[in-house]
This record gives C-alpha cells, sequence and structure tokens, in this order.
C-alpha cells in the first residue's frame, strides 16, 4: 500500500497523550458552562483555545490539487497564519449568500431556531466533551451570529444585541474547530421541534472552509484517492483484487474449498459495491468475506469493481460537487458493465448518499443502461423501495433471504458471542434501517441484547469518529464523543455480558474498536455479515471448526484444526 | 418560487385565519350600543364612571352583603340609604327595568355572560313593546 | 452579551414600551395638553399590523424562493422497505413515505410538537454511567403555552367582532370553567403567565440554557409576559371601560377608526406592547410559527429512492471517467487479470 500516506496510521502525536477513561470522565464537567454567567460567547473576538487531541491535521496541498479545490497550500492547525487568501472574508460572505440561495434548508435553519435548548444534551460530543460550544444550537448559532450581521437588517443596526457578530479571523478558526467536532450524525434533529438539523449547518460550513483550503487530510486524502483509484484507501486494480484474493484464501481454510467472485465483469445482473473500508482494514475483512461467502452459497450472478470500488463518500463531508463527482462512478459503472441493478455493502454515510443524494444527483447517468427496478433473483422480491435509485441494501437483501428460508443457518455456530447491535447514525436517521440488520442479526446468533432505548434506533449515538473524523490525531475527540457509546455498551455488557458489537458501518468498524479497546476493551467489534457468514452452511464445505477470525467455534476448541 | 403552490396556498390559508376579524367585519362600522337610561330617577348609586367598570364588583358585594352577612343597607356616597337588591332596588320600575333595553346592550356587544340569571328572575317586560328610539 | 446583560437590556427595553404610551396618553395630556391617543389607538396598531402581514408574507416567499435541492428528511423509525417489515401508522407518521403520512407528520409536529415530546436529559451518574431520562417539562411548557396563548387571541374575538362567532362565547365558557372570582376568572391568562414564567426561570436556571440565551430570547418573552400582565391588570384591577374600548377595536378592524372617550391609559399600553409584537414578529425567531411549514427534515417523504427528487440546480460536473482509470492502470490490470476496454500498446511502442 504504497500509496497510504504516514497519518493514515492510527498514532497520537507524540505531543499529547490521552488519559485513563476514568480521568477523562472526570474531566467531562458539565459544570463548566455555568461561566456564561460571567462572559457570554457572543463577542467579535472569541477565544478559541484549539487543543491537540480534538482536531484533526490540516489537509495536504496534493489532495486539493488532484481534486481542483482552491489554496493548495502547507499549513497547520496549530500555526498562527492559516495561509488565507488576502479577500478571504468576501469569499465566505459570498460563499455564504450563495449557499443560503440554494439551500431552502440552511437559509430557513439559520432563521427559526428558538434556541429552546432540546437539542443541547443530544449531541455526543457535547456529552462527552462538556464544551458549551459543542451543543448543536450554538455550533449553529456560531453562524447564524455571522448571517445576522451580514445578511440581516437587525444584525446590520443592531450588532450583538440582535446576536449578531463581525467576521473574523477568530471567528473563522472557532468555526473551522467546532464544524469538525461534528459527525453530522442528525442526532440533534429528531429532537428538534422545527427539524433543524446540524448536519446541514456543518455540511454548509464545510463548504464554506473549502473555498478557503481549509480542509482536513482525513477527508481530503480520502477524496483525492477515492477520485484517482476508486477507492479512499488509494488501492489501485490489481491490489484491491489481492486483497479479495487474500480473503479467498483465507475462506478456503474455513470451508475447504475455493471461491472464485469476479471483477469488472460486463453482462453479471448485479454490481456489488461497499465501503473500501471493508477490503483494507479490520474488522471489515470478516465483513467483505462474509459478503463473498454470502454470494457463493447463493450462486450468485454479481461482479466486484475496482473502478467503482468505493461505497463511501467523502465528497459529502467536503461539498456537494465533490459528493456528486465521486459518487458517479457508481452509475457510470453499473451502465458500463451492464447490470440490472447495485447491491450496497454496510456503510453509513453511503446509504445516507445512496438514500438521500444519488438519485437526485446522478440518476440520468442510468438513462440507457440496463438497470431496472431491482429484484432478488433467488426470492424473486421486488425491492420496490429502491425502485427509481436501483440500489438495495445488503441488509434488506439478507434478511428477504432469510424470510424465504433460502439460507442455511446454523446460528450455535455464534453460541458464544452475546451480540448487541449498534445503529449507525446514517442507516438510522437519514434512512430508517432499523429492523433488516436486525432480523438478521436474530437470525444467525442466538444471544441478542439491545442496547437502552435512548441510545438505539433514531436515537442512536454517533461512534464519536463519523463524518472524516476518524484520525488518529484527534483520538480524545474520539475518545470523548463516543464516552455515551461506549456507555451504553458497557451497560449490557455488564448486565448481560455481551461481548461482541455489531454494526452496519465501515467507519464504525474503524472507529469503535479503538473506542471498546478503551472504555469497555471485554467487547469486540462486528459487522453483521460476518455473523452471517459464521452461522452460513455452504453447500459442500468442510466441517467448520473456525470462525472467519480463525478462532474456534463453540464445542470445537480442541479440534487439531486450531 | 419552488413549491410555489403549496406555499401560497399555505400563505393565503394563514392569511384567511389571521385575518378572520377583518373579514367577518366586512368593513362594516358597528355602532357602540346605547342603553336605555331611567326617565326619571337621575342619581345612581355611585358615580356613571364608577358604575360603567364596576358595576359587577359592587353588585358581588351586595350579594356576599346580603346572602353571607344578612347585611341589606347600603348606604351611598351622597349619604342615601338603598336596599340592597338586584331586583328591587337597581331593576325597579323607576330605575333599569327592562333587562333587554339596559343590561343586555352591553352585555351582548361585548360578549360578557354574567351569571346573575343563574338565580335572580329579570324581571317581566311587556312582549309587544314598540321600540323605542335610544337615548 | 451575557446572560445578566441580556436580562438587564430586554427588561429595560420592555419597561421603555411600557412607560412610552404612559408618556404618551398620560402624562402628555396632563402637562402639555397633547392628545396622542390616535398615535396609540389608531396609527401603530395598523402600522404593525401591516408590518407583521407583509413581513411574514415576505419571509416566507424569501424561503420560498430557495430551492430544496436534496430530499433529506429526519427518518425517526423504521423505512418502509420489505412487505413483512412493520410499517404501521407509527412508522408511517415517524418515517413517511407518502403525502398522507408527511401530512400526518406535520400535523403532529404542529399541532403535539411530536419531536419535543421525544425530549431526554442527559444525567451522569458515578464512574461513567450515563442515563437519558425522560424531560418532557419542556414540552409540556410549550403546549400550555402555545394553546394558552391561542385560547387567550381567541377569546380576544370578542373584541373584533360582532356580532361574534359561535365559538367564542363556548371558550369563554369553557376557560372560566370554575367560575371563581369576579369577573370569572379564565385559566388561560393565568396558566398563560405562568407557562411563561417556566419558560423565563428554565433559561435562567438551567446553565446550559443561560449560556445559549440572547437578548432575542429574553425579549419576547418579557414582552408576552408585559402583554399578559396588563391584559389580566385591567381585567381585574384597573377596571376597564369594555365597551368604549371595543367601539376603538371595532373602528379599527372595519377600518372606520374612533377614538372613544373614556378608555384608560392601560389598555394603550397593552396595545401598543401587542403592536410591537406584531411589528417585531417577521424579523424575529417568532418567525418559527411560519417555518415549521417549511422545513425540509420535517415535510418531505422519505421515498427519494422510489421517486427521483429534482434538483433545479443540478450542476454538471465532470467525473473521473473509467476510460481515464483504465489509462492510468491498465498495463496493471492486465498483469492482474483484470478485463480491460482497450488493449495496451505493445511493449515495443511503448518503450
Amino acid at each position: 500500500m504504497a500509496d497510504i500516506p504516514k497519518s493514515w496510521k492510527v498514532a497520537p502525536p507524540k505531543a499529547w497523550k490521552l488519559t485513563t477513561p476514568e480521568e477523562l470522565v472526570k474531566d467531562t464537567d458539565h459544570r463548566r458552562y455555568t461561566l456564561g454567567l460571567e462572559k457570554g460567547w457572543l463577542r467579535t473576538a472569541p477565544d478559541v483555545e484549539i487543543k491537540p487531541g480534538m482536531h484533526c491535521h490540516a489537509a495536504l496541498p496534493k489532495r486539493l490539487e488532484d481534486v481542483g479545490m482552491p489554496n493548495p497550500r502547507t499549513w497547520s492547525v496549530m500555526d498562527e497564519d492559516w495561509k488565507l487568501p488576502k479577500n478571504w472574508k468576501e469569499i465566505i460572505l459570498e460563499g455564504f449568500k450563495d449557499r443560503l440561495e440554494r439551500f431552502r434548508s440552511f437559509k430557513l435553519f439559520m432563521d427559526i431556531c428558538v434556541r429552546c435548548g432540546a437539542c443541547a444534551d443530544k449531541c455526543h460530543y457535547f456529552i462527552g466533551s462538556a464544551d458549551p460550544k459543542n451543543m448543536p444550537v450554538l455550533r449553529a448559532e456560531l453562524f447564524r451570529s455571522v448571517y445576522r450581521k451580514y445578511f440581516t437588517t437587525a444584525g446590520k443596526v443592531l450588532g450583538p444585541i440582535a446576536g449578531a457578530r463581525e467576521l473574523n479571523i477568530d471567528v473563522l478558526k472557532e468555526w473551522w474547530y467546532y464544524l469538525y467536532q461534528c459527525t453530522e450524525c442528525r442526532r440533534c434533529s429528531v429532537f428538534c421541534p422545527y427539524g433543524i438539523d446540524t448536519a446541514e449547518i456543518t455540511l454548509m460550513g464545510r463548504e464554506l472552509t473549502n473555498l478557503l483550503g481549509l480542509n482536513i487530510d482525513w477527508i481530503a486524502a480520502p477524496v483525492a484517492f477515492c477520485n484517482r483509484t476508486g477507492n479512499h484507501m488509494g488501492i489501485q486494480p490489481h491490489a484491491y483484487k489481492d486483497m479479495i484474493e487474500f480473503f479467498l484464501d483465507e475462506i478456503e481454510t474455513i470451508i475447504g474449498y475455493r471461491i472464485e467472485p469476479t471483477f469488472n465483469r460486463k453482462g453479471a445482473e448485479i454490481l456489488f459495491i461497499t465501503p473500501s473500508g471493508d477490503v483494507f482494514g479490520d474488522p471489515g475483512t470478516y465483513t467483505a468475506m462474509g459478503y463473498l461467502m454470502l454470494f457463493e452459497a447463493l450462486g450468485l450472478d454479481y461482479t466486484w469493481s475496482t473502478y467503482a470500488s468505493e461505497g463511501g463518500n467523502f465528497g459529502l463531508f467536503t461539498s456537494n460537487e465533490i459528493m456528486k463527482k465521486l459518487n458517479a462512478k457508481m452509475y457510470a459503472e453499473a451502465k458500463r458493465l451492464g447490470v440490472k441493478w447495485i447491491l450496497g455493502g454496510e456503510c453509513g454515510h453511503m446509504w445516507r448518499v445512496v438514500n438521500q443524494y444519488m438519485g437526485t444527483m446522478n440518476l440520468d447517468m442510468a438513462e440507457g443502461s440496463k438497470m431496472e427496478e431491482p429484484v432478488s433473483p433467488i426470492t424473486g422480491t421486488k425491492f420496490e423501495n429502491a425502485r427509481s435509485t436501483k440500489m438495495v441494501h445488503i441488509t434488506e437483501f439478507t434478511a428477504d433471504l432469510i424470510k424465504h428460508g433460502k439460507l442455511k443457518l446454523d446460528p450455535s455456530r455464534n453460541d458464544h458471542l452475546k451480540v448487541t447491535y449498534h445503529d449507525s447514525c446514517n442507516p438510522a436517521r437519514a434512512m430508517g434501517l432499523l429492523e433488516e440488520p436486525r432480523y438478521v442479526i436474530k437470525n444467525v446468533c442466538n444471544n441478542f441484547y439491545e442496547m437502552p432505548p435512548n441510545t438505539i434506533r433514531e436515537q442512536t449515538f454517533c461512534c464519536g469518529g463519523g463524518s472524516g473524523l476518524n484520525a488518529g490525531e484527534d483520538m480524545e475527540l474520539r475518545m470523548r464523543g463516543g464516552m455515551p457509546r461506549a456507555n451504553a455498551v458497557k451497560y449490557v455488557h455488564e448486565k448481560y455480558g455481551v461481548n461482541k458489537l455489531a454494526c452496519v458501518c465501515a467507519i464504525d468498524r474503524a472507529v469503535l474498536p479503538n473506542t471498546m479497546e478503551y472504555f469497555v476493551p471485554e467487547v469486540d467489534v462486528t459487522g453483521v455479515h460476518e455473523l452471517v457468514a459464521n452461522a452460513l452452511i455452504l453447500e459442500g464445505e468442510k466441517e467448520r471448526t473456525v470462525d472467519l477470525r480463525g478462532e474456534p467455534l463453540p464445542g470445537m476448541e480442541d479440534s487439531e484444526d486450531v | 418560487m419552488y413549491d410555489g403552490g403549496k406555499i401560497i396556498a399555505g400563505i393565503i390559508i394563514g392569511l384567511i385565519f389571521l385575518t378572520f376579524p377583518i373579514w367577518f367585519t366586512h368593513g362594516k362600522a358597528v355602532k357602540r350600543p346605547e342603553v336605555k337610561l331611567p326617565e326619571k330617577e337621575k342619581q345612581c348609586v355611585q358615580s356613571r364612571e364608577y358604575m360603567k367598570t364596576n358595576h359587577m364588583q359592587l353588585l358581588d358585594l351586595w350579594r356576599d352583603s346580603v346572602v353571607r352577612v344578612a347585611q341589606r343597607s347600603y348606604v351611598a356616597p351622597n349619604g342615601t340609604k338603598y336596599d340592597m337588591s338586584l331586583q328591587n332596588t337597581c331593576m325597579s320600575t323607576e330605575c333599569h327595568a327592562k333587562k333587554t333595553e339596559f343590561c343586555d346592550r352591553c352585555h351582548d356587544y361585548t360578549g360578557v355572560v354574567p351569571y346573575c340569571w343563574d338565580c335572580h328572575i329579570p324581571p317581566k317586560e311587556e312582549p309587544k313593546e314598540k321600540p323605542e328610539e335610544m337615548h | 452579551m451575557n446572560a445578566i446583560l441580556s436580562l438587564i437590556l430586554s427588561g429595560g427595553v420592555v419597561s421603555m414600551l411600557v412607560a412610552i404610551p404612559l408618556l404618551g396618553v398620560w402624562a402628555l395630556p396632563h402637562v402639555f395638553g397633547i392628545h396622542l391617543e390616535w398615535l396609540f389607538g389608531i396609527v401603530i396598531p395598523y402600522l404593525a399590523v401591516i408590518i407583521f402581514f407583509v413581513g411574514i408574507v415576505y419571509k416566507v416567499v424569501q424561503w420560498g424562493k430557495c430551492p430544496v435541492p436534496f430530499r433529506i428528511p429526519s427518518t425517526c423509525a423504521q423505512q418502509k422497505s420489505l412487505p413483512w417489515i412493520k410499517y404501521g401508522y407509527a412508522q408511517k407518521l415517524d418515517n413517511p413515505v407518502s403525502t398522507a403520512g408527511v401530512v400526518g407528520r406535520m400535523i403532529l409536529e404542529v399541532l403535539c410538537f411530536r419531536s419535543l415530546f421525544r425530549n431526554t436529559r442527559v444525567e451522569f451518574g458515578s464512574g461513567e454511567a450515563i442515563t437519558y431520562k425522560s424531560a418532557k417539562w419542556l414540552w409540556l411548557g410549550a403546549m400550555a403555552f402555545h394553546y394558552c396563548f391561542l385560547v387567550v387571541i381567541l377569546r380576544h374575538l370578542r373584541f373584533v367582532t360582532e356580532p361574534m362567532p359561535f365559538f367564542v362565547p363556548i371558550i369563554e365558557k369553557v376557560d372560566g370553567f370554575f367560575q371563581f372570582f369576579l369577573p370569572t376568572v379564565y385559566q388561560s391568562g393565568l396558566l398563560l403567565g405562568a407557562a411563561l414564567t417556566f419558560l423565563l426561570l428554565r433559561r435562567l436556571l438551567d446553565p446550559k440554557l443561560r449560556y445559549i440565551s440572547l437578548v432575542a430570547d429574553y425579549f419576547p418573552l418579557f414582552l408576552i409576559l408585559a402583554i399578559v400582565k396588563t391584559g389580566i391588570l385591567m381585567r381585574y384591577v384597573f377596571k376597564a371601560d369594555v365597551v368604549s374600548i371595543k367601539e376603538l377595536t371595532m373602528g379599527l378592524v372595519s377600518f372606520h377608526p374612533t377614538i372613544p372617550e373614556g378608555i384608560s391609559v392601560i389598555f394603550y399600553i397593552h396595545i401598543f406592547l401587542v403592536s410591537i409584537l406584531f411589528a417585531y414578529f417577521p424579523f424575529s425567531k417568532l418567525m418559527h410559527m411560519a417555518g415549521v411549514f417549511l422545513s425540509p427534515t420535517r415535510n418531505l417523504s422519505n421515498n427519494s429512492r422510489i421517486v427521483r427528487h429534482i434538483n433545479p440546480w443540478n450542476p454538471p460536473l465532470k467525473y473521473h471517467t473509467y476510460e481515464e482509470y483504465e489509462d492510468d492502470f491498465r498495463e496493471k490490470m492486465i498483469e492482474a487479470g483484470l478485463p480491460v476496454e482497450k488493449q495496451a500498446a505493445s511493449p515495443a511502442a511503448k518503450e
């Protein structure tokens, strides 16, 4: 993986060290914001302390050059001088105005908040950091204050009395710091009486920062890689195939024979696209093995693509334009290969894009292709809810298979696991994919326990590293943001002995292992299709003694193969 | 405008609701009601200004005094003594004998429904009375 | 701007607003013999109502001019997917896929404050234990405030309609159900005052709320409280000449404005504060009244995989095509046995 930069390794910088969970929680002093009595936040020069461990590194200039984004240069977040263009203020205000005219959500959400505070303690970062500017309402107010100053009469005339403030470099830095402390998880929007969605404000805010080249490398690098190689990891076609070949070797040792998937094959019925995290990083790789084994068991006529080898889309965290460009490859490849529909793997923000943006952005590309309303070739079920976009979520697909009895399953192979399920933010709150994964898990595992009701389904907590914040240098931020999730996992671990945290998101699988190791080391993270493949009985397989991770199955501990 | 149809329909519905009093009245001038004042008796128990705004308070006081303390005598500011009685004093033939021409005029106009008549029976009025000029 | 400053400022402004009609209607005639009733009783109310209507329509039209490029409902329940996965009424309302569902969701949101009903409160136990308790107080306070305000406004129709619509006496009867005090106490007025006090106290006592509250949050609370107080005072303490007041208000709605004799200054204070509220409305957060109907996370159905949603400014963009990709990696792809569209140039030619 020569293309992968050093910064991708999960290693906190030397100057900063993560404290123990106990220290971290103790530091979460929610009385801190009583300071509001002495000094309000609405001042022209905010004293933002940009803390190490709470932010990601600046994007390297090459990333921005690769996709033609403005102001590529070497800069550092901790530097006084961010090397902005001279007319940066003009650029921001122009961009602000432009977005107010293009997005009703943005304009409306600037106008109607009553600051009732219902969202305040719903944010995982606020709960974990007690930083009052992490209250969703305040994160948005950082923008509203500037909006009022430049785009409302009252703000222009009355200034701070109308809650308005000047845009200056400190305000910009404050924006940046808190924009990249929001994972766009939308939990606050569930509780807002007007449906104000901080994700919308963060999306717009990040677009604005990108006008000045103020991206973080953990987002800009995947974007640049994805543009050229087709995936975030920058894996080139031959290496992508190699990775899968490696999984095939592993699978062969488990089931006793080799399976032969195809790549970039024209005429396949289905194109399968999953986040490259599944192909590249543990424990996602086991989920990828799970997909391979499932499709083998079905004899599915499908193909992988090395060109459209990324389900995720960090364009969502950059700008609408980049998101659209990266997403275009899915339909382009589906059309080129002549497939009937696309099957999508387990991923979080990928499904926000597929469910809420993809058809709108790029469906015209599918014109003249062989794509049609998705039908399961195994059960004949029409996926009517994907009629237009023609992309089906793998847990929708698998749940349908199980319902129709098309899979031979032995859930006792997962008997050593006590599983709980973490709803990923985007499939939960931008789609409503709640029952499908649960149905699948309950059919492949005998021990399933839910976390407390206010921490799952539409009220689920972010893993703490979504929206491109799953870097190594912001580990404290991740741990603070992951605290509410970990707390709920710890609860079911202590109460039921839960030892496995299942999820349907590649970022979860990258982020939560660190969080679990930190807060609840007894609990391991898994994708849903890893559990499926463990329980799945393939025709002609040898007697299984180990699971996908090469660990002995229950009752097989003494087997020779182990 | 985007979703213009729905938004304009919403604005119109909203305006219809919010301007209800205007179109309900449709510009028709409404005269202030005039009450028929007693022909002979010119002096009430209190000043006219006081009675306009506070008669209900006075009647309430009278009721409590009569019903709870059995004290029926009221001395007006000018020293005159009155029997505390809605029917016999206020609504005597000399004064406000006709509920419909006195009490009801303002009460109906301002939407006040006093509960006097839960217990009291207003004096009978000749049904065929010729409507008189208002003063 | 901290909490104390905001409080002083908004409290001060409301006090000034009370003082203006007091001076204009009471002091000026006494001292200088100038009469300004026409200003406070006719001109300002008319101006305020014009600003109110024009302002609201202007603002809503401004919102309407912005497109909704994407379908972004917050899905708060199971999606409609496979036929055997439960998609009942609860799901239809919290994750609607049809227009009927969206209408239902909006009705619940607008009339019942459905989202606020979900509210929870974070509590920190010992160590790492964080719990989320149901917290319905804000919902209750908000419901009490809005509905009492509505009842109070509907009751006021008795001053601006003649004859009164049938429902006004019914509302009055229900509102004065307990028949205590004279004139009968309306519960809505007291509850409205209580709800406002609650909403104000939580802003002051909850450190989170104190931190986020601006002048624009305290001011409307103080203003509405002052309106409620003057209204209550007028009804129960400084008795007003109701017939004359109705003559004035009927004059306003019938466009035959008149200033009758004998209206006390407290009425002018009351109507001036109401005028300020009307005029302030379109420029303030109070616009949530209209805005809630336009919120894209609530008023759109979750059907963008079923029907294509159109973005009017969807930009045509150049993406990295497969051909460019293959040109970049052709040799490596051939070597790895991956199919290619074009064969590689012969090695000799390449060198």
